[in-house]
């Protein structure tokens, strides 16, 4: 791939890059979330079109409109999530889309041996006459891998292969993936863990913000260098702050497990407190187990064993009404699907909270004028630009979605302050007012727990850092004596 | 930046949006009309006469009309309850069983509670009628909060426990004395609902229907516990996250739709039959579903959509009669209009998409 570029509004998802792949290789591509890993695989894939730019196949210029030619020229895609239908046999999900070739009627005898010659040449063992839903996320990766190679891959794309494995299949995929190389099949990694990247690969292209950065022989370097190809040295955004004015311990957290949706174990025993007027930054890469942690504090996710206490008062069971009346209030992660209601006006958002108690209801009845009042009263606080509080949420600009949702949660006056991703897909001047408003909250007196995957912003913002990594902290950081590189390091595994 | 410009194109568009929301309707009705016609020419029947006297024989003489607003109660009360759940997000398809199951309890007062002053004896039947309903309803609502089950499969198959509860109770325990015909021995009179118009069948269950569907729109928009229902029938996840419980407000989104239909059931058994029979309702539920779609889940429209429906079910009887055209042929013709109703909610959302698209690209 020579000189891949590709523009999104807004965002240079990919600067000039060059990628080359050699046959039999296993080429790692490392970067942060937003480095342009993915969009330039999508361009591979043909999901995505680059606004300038070539790709080769052995020497050759080639067009790649779309999946089906990608796969025609002998590439094939595992995504991060699986686009397996699981009320289908492994076989029927193999031939899926190839079955009606020439042929009415299914033959899945022939596909089925095809299928156990390639499981066992690669050592991709599964049951072919077994039902997708039967099978473990690990096997279900091993179809994902047999589809591609039904289908005559000779270059495979795998998308953050392990985040959904356990260790042992991890170790079982790398297993994998040495024995496709050795029949000169390519494979390209994409990953952001430091140690795979060394463990497994041959080459290593490193992307940020866009750009590569470089390609060297894996032999040839090692995780520290790595991380501080991944991560840089951005210009902080500098925003005027004064040393923090600790005060009583608001949040203790206690041994805290959480699992996620699957029934895995995302968050492992974490301990730690945040004291009063002071902004404690977890910084990770997505899906580390930040996004249980918020939810199991905001009492979305029940939590599996540990102690969460707000004031020194045991909260983990209590109701997220409940802890909401306790002075936590919380900017979720997607304002768009938790954060707000789209569908209705921005007055119905403001009191989606505090809808149930006076002034905005009493006996069960909404007070109207009041829910008003309160929204204009966002609205002009928090610089919400809006024609009135009547125009549904989904028709606000994001920045303003934002400044609803940041303005409906201080104004609560909260005692801890649960902030994800509070600036993401935010243009800078919104991104500005925010670091500012957070700010604000913590010269308050407020506890603020800032959850970002932007090291920048955690490293702006934050007082203490910690650092997460598959569901535990590497480390807990104090701002002012870390360096940049230190946290790459942890964030991708390192210790 | 958001300027004056943009602001006054975003508020036609919030203009052109309402005007969609109540012209669809009004198009759809039209369209299947349209459609009907067709169909009439085919089998031979010229569409003119056959909706003259559909207009004739539903609203045309003061007999049309009772009958037209006897058969609009039920679906109504009904078409309310559907329209609420629709609310939470829910869809229940359960209305003919809750009618079924409110008619068997207001059935089983009026026919053995003794003692009891007029008014008193029709209100505990109403009241039963209600809480029946209510049950069959709060039935696939608890199912649905506590083990996440379809409350679409529950209700279908609640109505034919429902029916061949009726069915059993009607021809044996509840049997007319003489036990010629499956249906119970007529209620004593004093459980009528009173008469509105002399030798007619219109009984006061058109006001109760009427000050349901002011009850309604009272809980949907001025009350907290409207306010939670809707808010998760929008966003699920958003409800959660407001720490309003969703599971509970299923169960009282089912329940209250539910009941609604139980009080029809009252309305046929205690206002227009005045006994339990096997047939006592002719798939209004059924129809209620489709009146809540044309009235587009609000009360006001719920009424509109009801008195339409019931129309056609009178007309068509007239229809049949003097132009020779089969039942059959309405029921296509409602058929249509749900169909229709369903074409421009799907218009509806591709015409926003495309409202969305040009925004987003200017």
């Amino acid at each position: 791939m020579r000189r891949i570029t590709k523009n999104f509004p807004g965002v240079l998802a990919n600067d000039r890059v060059d990628l080359m792949v050699e046959p039999g290789e296993i080429h790692a591509l490392l970067g942060e979330n937003g480095a342009g890993k993915s969009t330039l695989m999508n361009i591979l894939y043909g999901l995505i079109h680059p606004d300038e730019g070539e790709i080769f196949l052995r020497g050759r210029p080639v067009r790649i409109g779309s999946p089906r030619q990608a796969i025609s020229h002998g590439i094939g895609m595992v995504h991060q999530h699986f686009m397996l239908v699981p009320a289908h046999t492994v076989i029927e999900n193999v031939v899926m889309g190839m079955e009606t070739a020439g042929r009415f009627v299914l033959e899945t005898g022939r596909a089925e041996k095809e299928i156990q010659e390639l499981g066992d040449r690669f050592g991709l063992q599964v049951d072919p006459k077994a039902y997708v839903w039967e099978l473990s996320v690990g096997e279900q990766q091993r179809v994902e891998i047999l589809k591609a190679l039904y289908r005559g891959a000779a270059l495979l794309i795998l998308d953050e292969p392990s985040s959904v494995l356990t260790p042992g299949e991890v170790e079982d995929l790398f297993g994998m993936i040495r024995r496709l190389t050795q029949e000169e099949k390519s494979v390209i990694f994409i990953t952001h863990k430091l140690n795979e990247v060394i463990a497994v690969s041959d080459r290593v292209t490193v992307l940020r913000d866009g750009r590569k950065i470089q390609t060297v022989e894996t032999s040839e370097t090692d995780e520290r260098a790595l991380a501080r190809m991944m991560v840089g040295r951005d210009v902080i955004l500098s925003v005027e702050k004064e040393a923090a004015l600790t005060g009583e311990r608001v949040l203790e957290v206690e041994g805290l497990s959480v699992e996620d949706d699957r029934g895995l174990s995302a968050v492992k025993g974490l301990s730690f407190d945040i004291p009063a007027g002071e902004i404690f930054g977890v910084v990770g890469v997505d899906g580390n187990g930040q996004a249980e942690l918020v939810e199991a504090l905001a009492g979305l996710r029940p939590i599996r064993a540990g102690r969460v206490r707000l004031m020194g008062e045991d909260i983990s069971s209590k109701s997220t009404d409940e802890r909401y009346r306790r002075g936590i209030s919380h900017i979720p992660e997607d304002r768009h699907r938790r954060g707000l209601v789209l569908s209705q006006n921005l007055a119905e958002n403001a009191v989606l909270q505090v809808h149930g108690g006076p002034p905005f209801s009493s006996g069960g009845r909404l007070n109207h004028g009041e829910i008003r009042d309160f929204a204009e009263r966002i609205l002009v606080s928090y610089d919400v630009r809006a024609p009135g509080i009547h125009i549904q949420a989904g028709s606000l600009s994001g920045g303003n979605q934002q400044k609803l949702v940041l303005g409906r949660e201080l104004s609560r006056e909260p005692r801890l302050l649960i902030a994800a991703q509070p600036t993401r897909g935010l243009d800078v001047g919104a991104i500005e007012y925010v670091y500012r408003r957070l700010i604000q909250e913590r010269d308050r007196g407020a506890a603020v727990l800032l959850v970002s995957t932007e090291l920048t912003e955690v490293f702006t913002l934050a007082d203490r850092i910690a650092v997460i990594f598959e569901g535990e902290f590497m480390d807990i950081l104090d701002s002012g004596q870390v360096e940049i590189d230190q946290i790459g390091l942890l964030m991708g595994g390192v210790r | 930046m958001t300027t004056a410009a943009e602001i006054q194109k975003r508020l036609r568009e919030s203009g052109i949006r309402s005007l969609i929301g109540v012209s669809g309707p009004v198009v759809a009705i039209i369209g299947a009309l349209i459609v009907e016609a067709f169909l009439l020419l085919a089998i031979g029947k010229d569409p003119l006469v056959a909706y003259g006297y559909l207009f004739e024989g539903s609203v045309g003489t003061v007999f049309g009309i009772t009958e037209t607003l006897v058969k609009a109660t039920p679906l109504l009360l009904a078409g309310l309850g559907v329209a609420f759940a629709f609310k939470a997000g829910l869809f229940n398809i359960g209305a003919e069983g809750q009618i079924l199951a409110g008619s068997l309890a207001a059935a089983a007062v009026s026919l053995y509670v003794q003692g009891l002053p007029p008014f008193l004896l029709i209100l505990l039947a109403g009241i039963a009628g209600m809480v029946a309903g209510g049950i069959w309803g709060g039935i696939p609502g608890w199912l649905r909060a506590r083990l996440d089950v379809n409350e679409i499969i529950v209700t279908i198959m609640l109505n034919y426990v429902a029916l061949n509860l009726v069915r059993y109770m009607v021809n044996v325990p509840m049997r007319e004395k003489s036990g010629f015909y499956p249906k119970t021995d007529t209620f004593p009179e004093i459980s009528w609902l009173p008469n509105l118009v002399a030798d007619t069948r219109l009984h006061i269950g058109l006001f109760i229907a009427l000050a349901a569907a002011v009850v309604v729109y009272y809980l949907i928009a001025h009350t907290t516990l409207g306010y939670r229902l809707r808010t998760v029938g929008a966003n699920r996840e958003a409800a959660e996250y407001a720490g309003i419980p969703v599971g509970r407000s299923f169960f009282l989104a089912m329940a209250i739709s539910g009941a609604l239909a139980g009080i029809a059931g009252f309305g046929e058994v205690n206002g227009v039959h005045h006994r339990l029979l096997d047939k006592i309702t002719t798939g209004y539920g059924y129809d209620a579903i489709a009146v809540a779609l044309l009235g587009r889940t609000h009360p006001a429209g719920v009424v509109i959509a009801a008195l339409f429906f019931g129309a056609l079910r009178v007309g068509a009887i007239t229809v049949q009669r003097n132009a020779g055209v089969p039942v059959a042929m309405i029921y296509i013709l409602q058929g249509l209009v749900v169909l229709f109703v369903l074409g421009s909610e799907v218009l509806n959302v591709l015409l926003a998409r495309r409202l969305r698209r040009s925004e987003s690209a200017s």
